[in-house]
């Protein structure tokens, strides 16, 4: 007999093994080789979490009981994906366009951008997966405590509860640590992905190997099994027609609403065409999912004594015919089953949860909006985290609460009709363009609250007051309102009834919602964008030309999703409008793309309302949608080519009139310098004669000059005439390194060696005060290939410029360094003064360009541009980076030099 | 928004067989669907055996079930196979007839 402790450490190494494919798949996606991990066969194992411990040990229970009719709940799907999955077509674009990162967010953005609709379907979605979560844990725990009764000397005592405890942790772990790795949910999560693809092999080599074994090993083949089966009692039982039938609906209705499904159906979804393959491929696995479950179950009832626990067969026939090896594939196959589900579960969870509710409270609390300090991202991200150990507890208190029922397949059922009740408010708003939200509402709380009142109290029975007589009598007596019998309705199922009452009053109440009401403007533009994603993407839009500050924008975008993506999508929509930096127009257009972008992370209700307290123009009328409306039209009737003719003219008149502003202001500083550098150079040439003057007049006279003031004249006109000669010197480098006469030295050298020199040169001596440098000296270790004289020079004028301009208290320099993946160094030096206006930013690289008009700094204006030159000279480039607080340089340079350039 | 735009009455013969394997894809689950609740005509009080046939129903439902797989495995290679040459700029066509069959299927 297989030892339990052996068992145990099977299962911690199975599941070290998952940690280290989740990890390695984590390692592959960073660095971009993602190859097959992408492959639709990936895909189509990912969708088999639709196969939880439900169906590995639950099915053959249920096929023991009811015979056939445990086939439904995989038909439902199979019909789903064989034929329809258009439907799910449709659900992956939009998931795409809108940027949608969980069910809550897909109704909720359809309609309007709704809190409410957000938190409901919340809360449904919490309240309907605790008890299949609990049941997971309890399957777990049952299938340890198999193993335990069997081998009674092992040293562990297998306690359920502390089994499930266990478990529960570890889950929780495993989602924290790669289901919250990023915050956007159109980053896929390829650690969790590839770990439940590799589960669902497992799972379902543990069925398949039973079922084998039964078939072949303990039967005499297939004649052999259909003679047995045709004995047994599982082929007596009576089928129930509109049982039948009600649950292949409700099964495919599930599927599509499943917060666990939708996951890894729409937003783990890397391509489209992967439902191409998805379309056979799963409906096979669950063909042969459940093609022994039958045989199984019926020579489980045979051979096994008539007390053992029919959902436990997968396990103890193997364990019977003392096939240990076979046990322990079949056991890690039910926690395959049982771990996948509660993973993926749990993450579809916190992202709903921290998105529709704790975001929007914790929003409502800081008045001051968007804009204020601190990190958004990781309020986010720790909210989730928080979120998805929350929803674990509350599966492991309603495992010690329930105390383990015995039947798993009626937790299951519960749980899919509850969590059908979205599908009203989800095909009406995907293929009606009249659904409204307060249809929506309407609907799901009345298929909500008539699901809890029929099958969801029901089944705690006395503890939540569904007493005997209360089902026997209805509520004070009013036998119209029996929870089983509604309106009189007798004679039924209670799981049809209660699917049939609760899906029927729902899709009728968001119908006639629907109908009477009128939607506001912007649930009008998401409705048209939903039901016609495939017609026009994105060209409405809900945002009209407001105030927004691109400056605070991007302050804004960095604190969700990060400081580098940030930057990097500001940095591309100001290139596609024809500018250069990191500041783009605030156009509707780049509103609307960003307000997706941060959807992505923190679902469309939060980000809308985020966006609108920076932009304020978040109001929309009739008539503007109208308006659009008309616009669009009329763009239809234009030409492509002509409305690319126009896109190029505008890019052309943006760049032509930014030219124009940057040649007005150079050529105003052109003359503020032409008699700045008169003055400079007159200056010393004043002194300089004046003194000579005197040294000469001095020489002839009848007294002679002492010593003591000779020298000090001398070293007056000696220190004039140095001034003036780096001026000129500064003028001639310039003037070398911009017709790119100037030979450079090249070598190998340890950047962090550069700044260190850079550093000390401007330590001591010159003019400023002290600084406070942050530098992170481990990531600086990277060897370059650049002239080391040169870099140093670029890093000691902005060091130097720190020091004369920050007008901190405490000046502080941040100098952060990054490799890069196309092989370029970043550096940035940011500081905590003021920054630099916004005006002045597009030509602070300019020759004899000054901050401010006071030459109290002494320079001529030409530091920067030497900067400039220099870097690009060396094949890099530098750039003023807003939005950091400070003023902020950023030089981008390639690590490794390349010959002709 | 659905204006009669630039869609042909007549297609030619490719476009045309790729539109009807597409509706021959959505009728499958609907066929699926009928001959799998045929066995809960089978049994019952007049005869010895009980409703759905027993072990008949049981191979019945799964022998309809692999059919199923099997002839959507089929469909979706024609359709793959169509779909191959022209996969790139179609992505970026939404107007493309043929495709926009595929596409929009609920209210055409």
């Amino acid at each position: 007999m297989l030892s339990f402790n052996l068992l145990v450490l099977a299962c911690l190494s199975y599941a070290v093994f998952l940690f280290a494919v989740a990890f390695w798949a984590e390692k592959r996606a960073e660095r971009g080789q993602l190859g097959w991990l992408r492959s639709s066969a990936i895909y189509t194992l990912s969708l088999s979490i639709y196969c939880t411990a439900w169906t590995f040990y639950g099915a053959v229970g249920y096929a023991a009981r009811s015979g056939l009719e445990f086939a439904t709940i995989y038909m439902g799907p199979t019909m789903v994906m064989i034929g329809w999955w258009w439907i799910l077509r449709k659900l992956v674009r939009i998931g795409r366009t809108q940027r949608i990162t969980s069910v809550a967010d897909l109704i909720s953005s359809r309609y309007g951008k709704s809190t409410t609709l957000g938190v409901l379907v919340t809360v449904l979605a919490v309240v309907g997966t605790t008890p299949y979560i609990a049941l997971q844990l309890q399957s777990v725990a049952l299938s340890f405590a198999v193993f335990g009764v069997a081998n009674p000397g092992g040293l562990v005592v297998p306690d359920l509860n502390n089994t499930a405890l266990w478990v529960a942790a570890g889950l929780a772990l495993f989602a924290i640590l790669f289901g919250t790795r990023n915050l956007d949910a159109n980053e896929r999560h390829h650690g969790v992905v590839t770990a439940i693809a590799l589960e669902a092999v497992v799972k379902f080599l543990g069925l398949v190997g039973v079922g084998i074994f039964v078939v072949w090993g303990i039967g005499d083949g297939v004649g052999d099994m259909l003679t047995r089966i045709d004995a047994s009692p599982v082929s007596k039982v009576n089928i129930n027609g509109t049982r039948f039938i009600t649950l292949t609906i409700l099964s495919g209705a599930a599927f599509l609403t499943l917060p666990r499904m939708f996951q890894v159906l729409v937003v783990e979804n890397a391509e489209e065409r992967h439902l191409f393959t998805a379309g056979w491929a799963f409906p096979l696995y669950l063909f042969g999912m459940s093609l022994f479950v039958i045989p199984i179950a019926v020579v489980g009832l045979d051979v096994l004594p008539a007390t053992s626990n029919p959902d436990m067969f997968v396990l103890t026939l193997p364990l019977k015919y003392d096939q240990q090896g076979l046990a322990t594939l079949s056991f890690l196959g039910g926690f395959s089953s049982a771990t996948s589900m509660v993973i993926v579960a749990a993450i579809a969870l916190s992202t709903m949860v921290s998105n529709h509710i704790v975001m929007p409270i914790w929003l409502s609390f800081r008045k001051d909006g968007a804009t204020m300090s601190g990190d958004v991202r990781s309020v986010v991200l720790l909210s989730r985290r928080l979120s998805i150990a929350g929803v674990l507890a509350l599966g492991y208190f309603y495992f010690r609460l329930s105390g383990g029922s015995e039947a798993l397949a009626a937790i299951g059922m519960i749980s899919f009709t509850g969590i059908a009740q979205v599908l009203p408010a989800m095909l009406g708003g995907i293929f009606w363009r009249g659904a409204t939200r307060t249809g929506a509402i309407a609907g799901l709380l009345v298929g909500f609250t008539v699901w809890a009142y029929t099958m969801f109290l029901p089944s705690f029975g006395d503890a939540a007051g569904f007493t005997e007589t209360l089902l026997a009598h209805g509520p004070f007596g009013a036998r119209l309102l029996r929870p089983q019998a509604l309106f009189g309705v007798m004679g039924v199922d209670p799981v049809v009834h209660a699917v049939v009452w609760s899906l029927a009053l729902n899709t009728g109440a968001f119908l006639l919602g629907s109908l009477v009401s009128f939607p506001r403007p912007v649930e009008r533009l998401q409705g048209a964008q939903f039901v016609n994603v495939f017609d026009h993407s994105g060209s409405t839009r809900s945002w009209t030309h407001g105030t927004a500050e691109a400056e605070d924008l991007l302050v804004m975008a960095q604190r969700i999703i990060g400081a580098l993506e940030a930057q990097k999508l500001f940095q591309a929509e100001a290139e596609a409008q024809g500018k250069q930096g990191y500041l783009p127009d605030a156009t509707p257009q780049f509103l609307e793309r960003l307000e997706r972008e941060l959807a992505g992370s923190v679902g469309a209700a939060t980000a809308h309302a985020m966006l609108g307290q920076i932009a304020g123009g978040i109001v929309v009328s009739v008539e503007d949608l109208m308006a659009v409306a008309d616009e669009t039209a009329q763009m239809l009737e234009h030409s492509s080519q002509l409305e690319q003719q126009s896109e190029e003219l505008a890019r052309t008149a943006r760049k032509l009139r930014e030219a124009n502003d940057k040649l007005t202001e150079l050529s105003i500083q052109k003359d503020a310098f032409l008699s700045q550098i008169s003055h400079e150079l007159r200056t010393p040439m004043t002194s300089i004669r004046a003194f000579s003057e005197i040294l000469r007049d001095g020489g002839q006279s009848s007294e002679p000059m002492d010593s003591e003031s000779l020298t000090r004249f001398s070293g007056i006109i000696h220190d004039e005439a140095r001034r003036l000669t780096r001026l000129l010197d500064d003028l001639l480098d310039l003037s070398v390194l911009e017709n790119g006469q100037v030979s450079l030295n090249w070598s190998r050298t340890n950047l962090h060696d550069v700044i260190k020199r850079a550093l000390e040169a401007t330590a001591q001596g010159l003019e400023g005060r002290d600084l406070l440098i942050e530098r992170n000296a481990l990531s600086e270790h990277i060897a370059i290939e650049t002239d080391t004289d040169r870099l140093a020079q670029v890093f000691i004028n902005l060091i130097a410029n720190v020091r004369k301009y920050c007008a901190n208290e405490v000046p502080t320099l941040r100098i952060t360094v990054r490799r890069l993946l196309n092989d370029h160094i970043q550096i940035d030096f940011s500081d905590n003064g003021i920054g630099i206006p916004e005006h002045k930013q597009s030509v602070i690289f300019e020759k004899f360009s000054r901050l401010s008009d006071n030459a109290k700094a002494g320079g001529a204006g030409l530091g920067l541009a030497i900067c400039r030159e220099i870097v690009t000279n060396l094949g890099g480039r530098i750039s003023y980076l807003p939005g950091q607080g400070g003023a902020a340089f950023r030089i981008d340079l390639p690590r490794v030099h390349h010959k002709g350039r | 928004m659905n204006e009669p735009r630039r869609s042909p009455l007549y297609l030619e013969r490719a476009s045309y067989r790729r539109r009807r394997l597409i509706d021959a894809q959505r009728l499958l689950p609907i066929f699926l669907f009928l001959l799998y609740l045929v066995p809960l005509l089978w049994g019952g009080a007049e005869s010895d055996e009980p409703v759905g046939g027993g072990v008949r129903g049981y191979v019945h439902v799964f022998s309809v079930w692999i059919g199923a797989i099997v002839a959507a495995g089929l469909i979706a290679r024609a359709l793959t196979r169509d779909e191959t040459p022209d996969r790139d700029d179609a992505r970026g066509k939404p107007a493309d007839p043929a495709r926009r069959d595929v596409s929009d299927g609920g209210k055409s």
